[in-house]
């Protein structure tokens, strides 16, 4: 995957998963744009490690994202580091 | 009998008719039956009925995600309900967050459908990494009454009973008592349930299920019916506004009945099969609680779910209280067994049936089982002013419950 399709599919993802028909850009913010609380971020994580058949339950840098764009370094970073591995 | 007295200022129903008092009442005076065919019931080994009685008129979108996340069906049909009968009583946000309201809102399980897929998707490869953060509000036996107290900001007690189809009369009766015995000032009670297949199947295992009208669903189940063979299950959610007199006066509202007296007991004899005697002894606890004679009560809607055990029963048990005096219906017909939710469906039908004056009849009922004979019933729309009626539930597990309601008189 390009990173665009992966920064799409991480999208599409989370507008489906919380109803979010807002406008989606890197500097989103998940909690106060998005209206994410703690038991969406336990979601969150579910949504994307279905979409990406991965886990990063216990990553640590799941607990300090904070935006759209957080997440789509985060990911990024993720496939390809298993993509070299 | 109740220490204080406690009106009803506020109804909301969901049933297969639609959303709302008005489309219940609609249905039912016109006749109509809410049963259909149900096809993924065919699919299901085993699963011989294929009818049921599905609610309709929902919108769960109404009900904002970060609420709806933690809801089954069962507690989006308790929500909206409850949200139309705070409404119709002029309960605003103040009043729901005062503390002086509680709920007292029950469901026969938690959700079924949320059970079926957890397990489906657990047993695949028995993990829990794929388990959302919300599945457990969603099972808890007290689902409906805590979605519903989140949704509308209730600060006051929140009391879930679980007694099956007893389940929203016992609501509504330790409503009433709650309020009577002044804990709490105003109360929203009543029950939910979600079709689920389950459901069909517990029956339909006992044999008692209706499975000989899949090809004409309007036709069953036939409550007290020579050729009654059964059970159809049902959903939806019927809520009713409970409040002190005092309280009802003080706000000026709109007062719809009153709850003037409540009984519920064991029958230890069966855990599945109704006794006369139980049921017969718990109308006259209802009774002696509202300080009612039998000829003072206009009418007894009954439980009557249209199996032969339980027709048989009650018309045993309510011929010796009242004979040929009450007449007698039952509103299975028309919405079929919805459960918890089935007690207050029908409550909300029988304050209308006080408010309009007129009785509403067994729906299928053509031909009088002989051994109901001994009760008379409605058959047709009766005319007639209605001052008290007797209401009943009786629940798998040996529960039974009664409910008197009368119209509000100063």
């Amino acid at each position: 995957m390009t990173d665009q399709q992966i920064i799409e599919l991480i999208n599409s993802s989370l507008a489906e998963e919380f109803e979010y028909q807002g406008g989606m850009t890197p500097e989103t913010s998940l909690f106060e744009e998005m209206g994410l609380d703690s038991l969406d971020v336990v979601d969150l994580v579910i949504v994307l490690e279905t979409a990406f058949d991965m886990k990063i339950r216990e990553e640590e840098a799941i607990r300090s994202i904070r935006t759209l764009g957080d997440i789509h370094k985060f990911v990024i970073a993720k496939k390809r580091q298993t993509e070299s591995a | 009998m109740l220490s204080r007295r406690v009106v009803i200022t506020g109804m909301g129903v969901i049933s297969p008719f639609g959303r709302g008092i008005e489309s219940l009442m609609d249905g039912l005076l016109k006749g109509r039956s809410g049963v259909v065919q149900v096809p993924e019931l065919a699919a299901i080994k085993g699963m011989r009925t294929r009818v049921a009685a599905l609610a309709t008129g929902v919108d769960p979108m109404e009900i904002p995600r970060k609420f709806r996340r933690s809801m089954s069906s069962m507690s989006v049909y308790a929500t909206l309900a409850c949200q139309d009968a705070a409404r119709m009583a002029g309960i605003g946000e103040e009043l729901l967050g005062s503390g002086r309201l509680g709920v007292s809102i029950g469901s026969t399980t938690g959700s079924p459908q949320t059970m079926q897929d957890f397990f489906q998707d657990f047993n695949k490869d028995n993990s829990l990494e794929r388990m959302k953060s919300t599945l457990f509000f969603h099972i808890m036996n007290h689902s409906c009454a805590s979605n519903v107290a989140q949704v509308l900001g209730v600060t006051g007690r929140i009391l879930a009973p679980a007694a099956a189809c007893s389940t929203s009369c016992q609501a509504v009766g330790y409503a009433a008592e709650m309020i009577a015995m002044g804990r709490q000032e105003l109360m929203l009670c009543g029950g939910a349930d979600e079709f689920h297949p389950l459901t069909s199947g517990t029956f339909d295992i006992m044999n008692a299920a209706s499975t000989s009208f899949n090809d004409s669903p309007t036709s069953t189940p036939r409550p007290f019916d020579r050729d009654r063979d059964g059970i159809v299950c049902g959903e939806g959610s019927g809520m009713l506004l409970l409040e002190s007199l005092d309280s009802a006066l003080l706000r000026g509202a709109d007062i719809l009945a009153e709850i003037s007296g409540f009984a519920t007991n064991s029958d230890p004899a069966s855990i599945a099969n109704p006794d006369a005697a139980a049921i017969s002894a718990c109308m006259q606890l209802a009774l002696s609680d509202a300080g009612v004679q039998p000829d003072q009560v206009d009418y007894v809607n009954a439980h009557a779910t249209a199996t032969e055990q339980g027709d048989i029963a009650e018309c045993e048990a309510i011929s010796r209280i009242f004979g040929h005096g009450a007449p007698v219906s039952s509103l299975k017909g028309h919405l079929g067994h919805a459960m918890a939710a089935s007690g207050t469906l029908e409550l909300a039908a029988c304050i209308e049936m006080i408010r309009q004056e007129l009785l509403i009849p067994t729906l299928n009922l053509d031909q009088i089982d002989p051994r109901c004979a001994n009760v008379t019933h409605v058959q047709g729309i009766m005319k007639r002013p209605v001052q008290t009626v007797l209401k009943n539930n009786f629940a798998l597990g040996g529960v039974n419950s009664s409910i008197i309601l009368r119209r509000y008189q100063k």
